[in-house]
């Protein structure tokens, strides 16, 4: 693992391993919710962000959270409050991100569209010293937040009515879904880029649901496979020149269709289990039972 | 019944519009300890918004909701109410077993603590009390409508209520389900659990009613004990004369019995 011996690919791992635990452990809610496409929706935001950053010589990792914090919140007020306009208010927001990005980082002093662009698809090799801290710290909280308060965001994302009836202060953790998925999106920002970073929270959802029943077992398999192709991803960027970035997001929905494969035998061998496990006088067949006759309901 | 015991649910001329078209127009329903009330009524009656009204799911334009003797608003102690919304065929995008389902309807208690041996305790036990316990493992997708209901009630009772309100349980259910829904209920309103439904028709509950309230467009029409079905009126396929009807309507023929 001669990989290993260099400082830039020991931090680019770190990341990659950071990105494939958090973006699944927030996208399951997402896709839960479905709204699958919020991740996609906050890196659009998240462009404003790194254009600020250059243009202020702030950190554009710590820029891009706020904002895209910021624009995770207001997506979830327009759901609240904005029901009939609420889509159109939605792309004026993401557009709007998207566009301010590449106007903050082109009046930046030294700015191109090129700076932006490791933003958009990522780059591993130029994650820094700092970015790595950065990227440590909103890792951990979100964990914290997906694992720790699981029961509670599972609650509210199947059963929204059910879950405000049970004095969950449902609003509260609708909020801070939002903000968590904006927080992995700037941590997913240097690894798979803005504009792949969405894959990684719902693709390997997807693919854990072949195989699983459970939420629990959908989770753990989401983030297996997160894991796996975040750092198989990296290894082969390093020895192929390939993007990592698109390297990762095509291994994971190489994973969805191996698995979506794989569990058509499965999904036919446990229908077959249940058929065979059908207790008696719940019979899986129609049959009038003998002591009553057909006509037993209509006498008049 | 004892018409003493204090009011668990009062609403006093209670008004609820949904857009601008007003769906409850002054309604006053009290329901006390131990009763089981049904709110029946046609379809755009009023029943499931006056259901949603007292859970505070509907915004309410006027009148006053009282829970277990406390302003609605100011009212807390969610535990102490067990909800079953009416079936819906949304379901979450992932896969979820029963007993995950189940569980969510505990956190009323715990809230955001740890789940301890009594909550998964009580889980089980509501699964046992509607006859799931062995599919407790199983995908909530791979249930049949019937069974899904029983998992919904089943959410309602895992944090083990005093007030059950249900909207349409019995909507959709095989005749299996409804036989285990009835016993179930029937247990928990000989433990001293007080029931508000909503209901199409009274059905296989109907020995469990105490009172019945009609609705129609918003008011209370009727609110008294349920009148039997009798005669003619107990087959099914009967011709709906409906004793409220103004004088000269045409009675609602469904043509079966003619």
């Amino acid at each position: 693992m001669d990989l290993l011996n260099y400082a830039f690919m020991q931090r680019a791992l770190l990341a990659a391993v950071l990105v494939g635990i958090t973006a699944p452990a927030v996208g399951i809610y997402l896709v839960q919710r479905r709204q699958a496409l919020m991740g996609d929706g906050i890196g659009h935001v998240a462009m404003t962000g790194v254009g600020l950053g250059f243009l202020l010589s702030w950190s554009p990792v710590w820029m891009a959270t706020g904002v895209s914090v910021l624009g995770a919140v207001i997506m979830e007020l327009i759901r609240w409050y904005g029901r009939t306009r609420g889509d159109i208010a939605l792309a004026m927001l993401f557009y709007g991100g998207m566009a301010g990005g590449v106007m903050f980082i082109n009046l930046a002093p030294g700015g191109s569209n090129a700076n932006l662009t490791s933003y958009l698809f990522g780059s591993l090799s130029t994650v820094s010293e700092s970015d790595v801290t950065a990227i440590c710290l909103l890792a951990a909280f979100v964990v914290l937040v997906t694992l720790g308060l699981r029961r509670q965001l599972f609650a509210v994302s199947q059963d929204e009515e059910f879950a405000r009836v049970t004095g969950l202060p449902v609003r509260a953790l609708n909020l801070l879904t939002a903000v968590t998925a904006a927080v992995t999106v700037t941590v997913a920002m240097r690894v798979v880029g803005l504009l792949l970073v969405s894959a990684l929270m719902v693709v390997p959802v997807a693919a854990a649901q072949q195989l699983s029943r459970s939420f629990a077992a959908t989770f753990a398999i989401a983030v297996a496979i997160g894991v796996t192709v975040t750092i198989g991803g990296t290894v082969t960027s390093y020895y192929q020149d390939v993007p990592p970035g698109a390297t990762i997001v095509l291994l994971t929905i190489a994973a969805f269709v191996a698995l979506s494969v794989l569990a058509a035998p499965l999904a036919r061998r446990r229908a077959r289990a249940l058929a065979a496990a059908q207790p008696v006088g719940d019979p899986a067949e129609c049959a009038i039972p003998d002591t009553r006759s057909p006509g037993d309901e209509v006498g008049v | 019944m004892d018409a003493k015991a204090e009011p668990v649910i009062s609403l006093r001329g209670v008004r609820a519009e949904l857009g601008s078209r007003p769906v409850l127009r002054g309604v006053d329903l009290t329901v006390r300890r131990g009763e089981v009330v049904a709110l029946l009524g046609a379809n755009g009656s009023g029943k499931s918004t006056a259901v949603r009204s007292v859970i505070g799911q509907v915004a309410v334009g006027a009148g006053e909701i009282e829970l277990f003797g406390a302003p609605q608003r100011r009212f807390r102690d969610w535990a102490r109410i067990g909800y079953v919304p009416q079936r819906t065929t949304a379901a979450g995008g992932v896969p979820a077993t029963v007993t995950e389902v189940v569980s969510s309807g505990r956190l009323s208690r715990t809230r955001f603590g740890v789940f301890r041996k009594a909550d998964h305790a009580a889980v089980r036990h509501a699964l046992e009390l509607v006859g799931m316990a062995d599919r407790a493992k199983d995908s909530v997708d791979a249930l049949s409508g019937g069974q899904h209901q029983r998992v919904l009630i089943a959410r309602a009772l895992a944090a083990e209520p005093e007030l059950l309100i249900m909207d349409e349980p019995m909507a959709g259910v095989d005749l299996a389900s409804q036989e285990v829904l009835a016993r179930t209920l029937q247990e928990q309103v000989a433990a001293g659990t007080t029931v508000l439904l909503v209901l199409h028709e009274l059905g296989p509950l109907e020995p469990l009613i105490d009172r019945a309230v009609v609705l129609r467009d918003g008011c209370v029409l009727h609110d008294g004990p349920p009148t039997p079905a009798v005669g003619q009126h107990a087959l099914p396929g009967h011709d709906h004369v409906h004793p409220h009807a103004p004088a000269g309507a045409e009675p609602i023929r469904t043509g079966l019995l003619s």
